[in-house]
């Protein structure tokens, strides 16, 4: 594209460097501990998103290089409450290496369209990674918080406290009938999308998976795969969010999906899985144990195996039957077994072409090379056998 | 083969081919929307007749311009082929075209319920916007669209604002008889 060209990208700097610190965010923590985040045995993790736009300015596929570099300084300026308060990192997403845009990615913290956009773009990300606000997506502001289990009310409590304090010093495109206005029109009024990351391995070993589609869809929600938007659901994880944003405040949606929808597709499971272990706790164990000893003796493992066993495992671990694994353990595996985070994992730099080539892939099916499996089943074999 | 309008589910009797930074678009709209846009037909013939006489045509008979929004210059069909609004202006300049799309997006909901900005709080005009949807309702009552007119008084009453009576009443009346009547859109 013509604005990407007349727009060269500033050298790389290690502040451009995105340093992974903690997962804590995204998993559950470990018993040892202390918390349990709630309902962690079918739900992975509850994300909030807003979106807002500015007024005065077009929206991002119509803005100017100019504009959308003033956007991200306005953002920038503006004082922003909650948990960016401990301390806020801004990575210069087109400035920053592509194997670390596609780290962010894998960590939940920045869009797909996010890693590719050709537009200068910027992200916020809060120290301890629950909160990241992406200037210049789909609209000037995507806010997001992510937190372990089902937490959507604390979530969205937090979240509309960011957002009032974000108004103090940055005016919100508002139309009195059509809400927050947003680039496309699906998501005008509150702007807002609730998900919850479902772990449903019991629905689908007993074929019963269709039935929960239907649900979702009679309650016109939208059911995605691991990475949300235009992926499939890979090794039993779902991720349900809402279709439609006019009409219904925040509070009742979010009301919604804590004490109707999600606890609904919890109980489904939690049926399912009572199922299996009263009907034949041998081929349960069977799975579940069978797939901890190729996690623990593999030599090579492809990313689709891997997730595939460790949803085995981590039914396992969430039924009580295996007992020296934790469920942060698979959950921060999840993550970690990844390409981006494999690469970074294995100290690769890699070279531009294949970074590049890397972060365009859309599908997360990548790694189907040697090297990159057989570094997988190392760092694997590594934390199972701990 | 007959067309929707871009904005409704009639048939269209103007089709119009827009070439704009040798973009090519298509713009097509039932009689309605076309007078709306200010495109002039010939008003005293009946629809039928229009729509023979413009099939006849092998150019397009449209006499201006399709509307462009003042601020960011996009057009509807530009909005629609991008399937994004150019900027916060658009929706009011295309409050009606985007207000219909919207409703379908949106599962027929028609106007915001929620949390606003502070600033928005004594912008917004509900008597204008009860002007508006009052007299969306007329027209949907009119045309016989009942479960859009249902939509609408739900929407009247939820802004809390004092509500004609006779129009409640005939919104009402709309409401009892709606589920029958409305067809889906072809
Ligand atoms: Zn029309
Ligand atoms: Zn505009």
């Amino acid at each position: 594209m013509s604005a990407s060209g007349s727009n060269p990208q500033p050298p790389r700097s290690d502040a451009d460097r995105v340093v992974p610190t903690s997962l804590d965010a995204l998993i559950e923590r470990d018993n040892a501990q202390g918390l349990i985040a709630p309902d962690s045995d079918c739900v992975v993790s509850s994300r909030v998103r807003l979106a807002r736009n500015l007024i005065g300015y077009p929206f991002v596929h119509r803005a100017t290089p100019d504009q959308l570099n003033d956007l991200v300084h306005r953002v920038q300026s503006a004082r922003m409450s909650g948990p960016f308060q401990a301390g806020v990192r801004w990575v210069n997403v087109q400035a920053t290496a592509a194997i670390d845009r596609l780290l962010l990615f894998e960590r939940n913290l920045i869009s797909r369209p996010f890693v590719e956009s050709p537009h200068p773009r910027c992200v916020a990300i809060s120290s301890d990674e629950t909160t990241s606000v992406m200037v210049n997506e789909e609209d000037h502001l995507r806010l997001q918080m992510l937190a372990p289990g089902l937490q959507l009310q604390p979530l969205a409590s937090r979240m509309f406290a960011l957002d009032a304090s974000l108004e103090r010093s940055l005016e919100f495109s508002f139309h009195p009938r059509f809400g927050y206005l947003t680039a496309c029109p699906t998501n005008v009024g509150t702007g807002i999308r609730v998900s919850a990351m479902l772990h449903l391995p019991a629905l689908i070993m007993l074929d019963e998976i269709d039935r929960m589609k239907r649900a979702a869809k009679d309650m016109h929600l939208a059911v995605r795969g691991f990475h949300g938007e235009g992926t499939e659901a890979i090794g039993d994880f779902f991720q349900v969010s809402n279709q439609t944003t006019l009409g219904r405040s925040e509070i009742d949606l979010v009301e919604e999906f804590t004490l109707s929808i999600v606890p609904q597709f919890v109980a489904y499971e939690r049926t399912a899985r009572q199922t299996l272990v009263e009907r034949d706790p041998a081929s349960l164990d069977d799975r579940v144990f069978r797939a901890l000893g190729i996690l623990r003796s593999c030599r090579l493992l492809a990313l689709e195996e891997s997730l595939k066993f460790l949803s085995r495992i981590r039914l396992g671990v969430a039924l009580g039957r295996v007992s020296d694994v934790t469920l942060a353990q698979v959950d921060r595996l999840l993550v970690e077994v990844q390409p981006a985070h494999l690469a970074r994992s294995m100290g690769h730099e890699l070279n531009t072409a294949q970074d590049e080539e890397l972060a365009k892939d859309a599908s997360p099916h990548t790694g189907k090379n040697r090297d990159d499996r057989a570094a997988r089943a190392t760092m694997v074999r590594a934390s199972l056998n701990a | 083969m007959q067309r929707e309008c871009d904005c409704c589910p009639e048939i269209a009797v103007v089709h119009e081919t827009l070439v704009r930074d040798g973009v090519k678009s298509e713009v097509h709209l039932c009689v309605a929307h076309a007078q709306e846009r200010g495109y002039i037909l010939p008003s005293s013939e009946g629809p039928t007749l229009i729509v023979s006489k413009l099939l006849e045509q092998t150019k397009p008979v449209a006499v201006r311009a399709a509307r462009a929004c003042p601020v960011c210059a996009m057009t509807m069909a530009a909005i629609r082929a991008a399937g994004l609004a150019g900027c916060p202006q658009c929706y009011s300049f295309f409050e009606g075209d985007l207000g219909l799309i919207i409703e379908r997006a949106q599962g027929g909901a028609t106007v915001h319920v929620g949390r606003h900005p502070e600033h928005a709080g004594e912008l917004v005009d509900r008597a204008a916007m009860r002007n508006k949807l009052a007299k969306e309702l007329r027209e949907a009552v009119s045309r016989e669209e009942y479960e859009r007119a249902a939509r609408l008084r739900d929407a009247l009453l939820q802004l809390g604002v004092p509500v004609d009576k006779n129009e409640v009443d005939i919104a009402f009346k709309i409401g009892s008889q709606g589920d029958e009547k409305d067809g889906a859109p072809s």
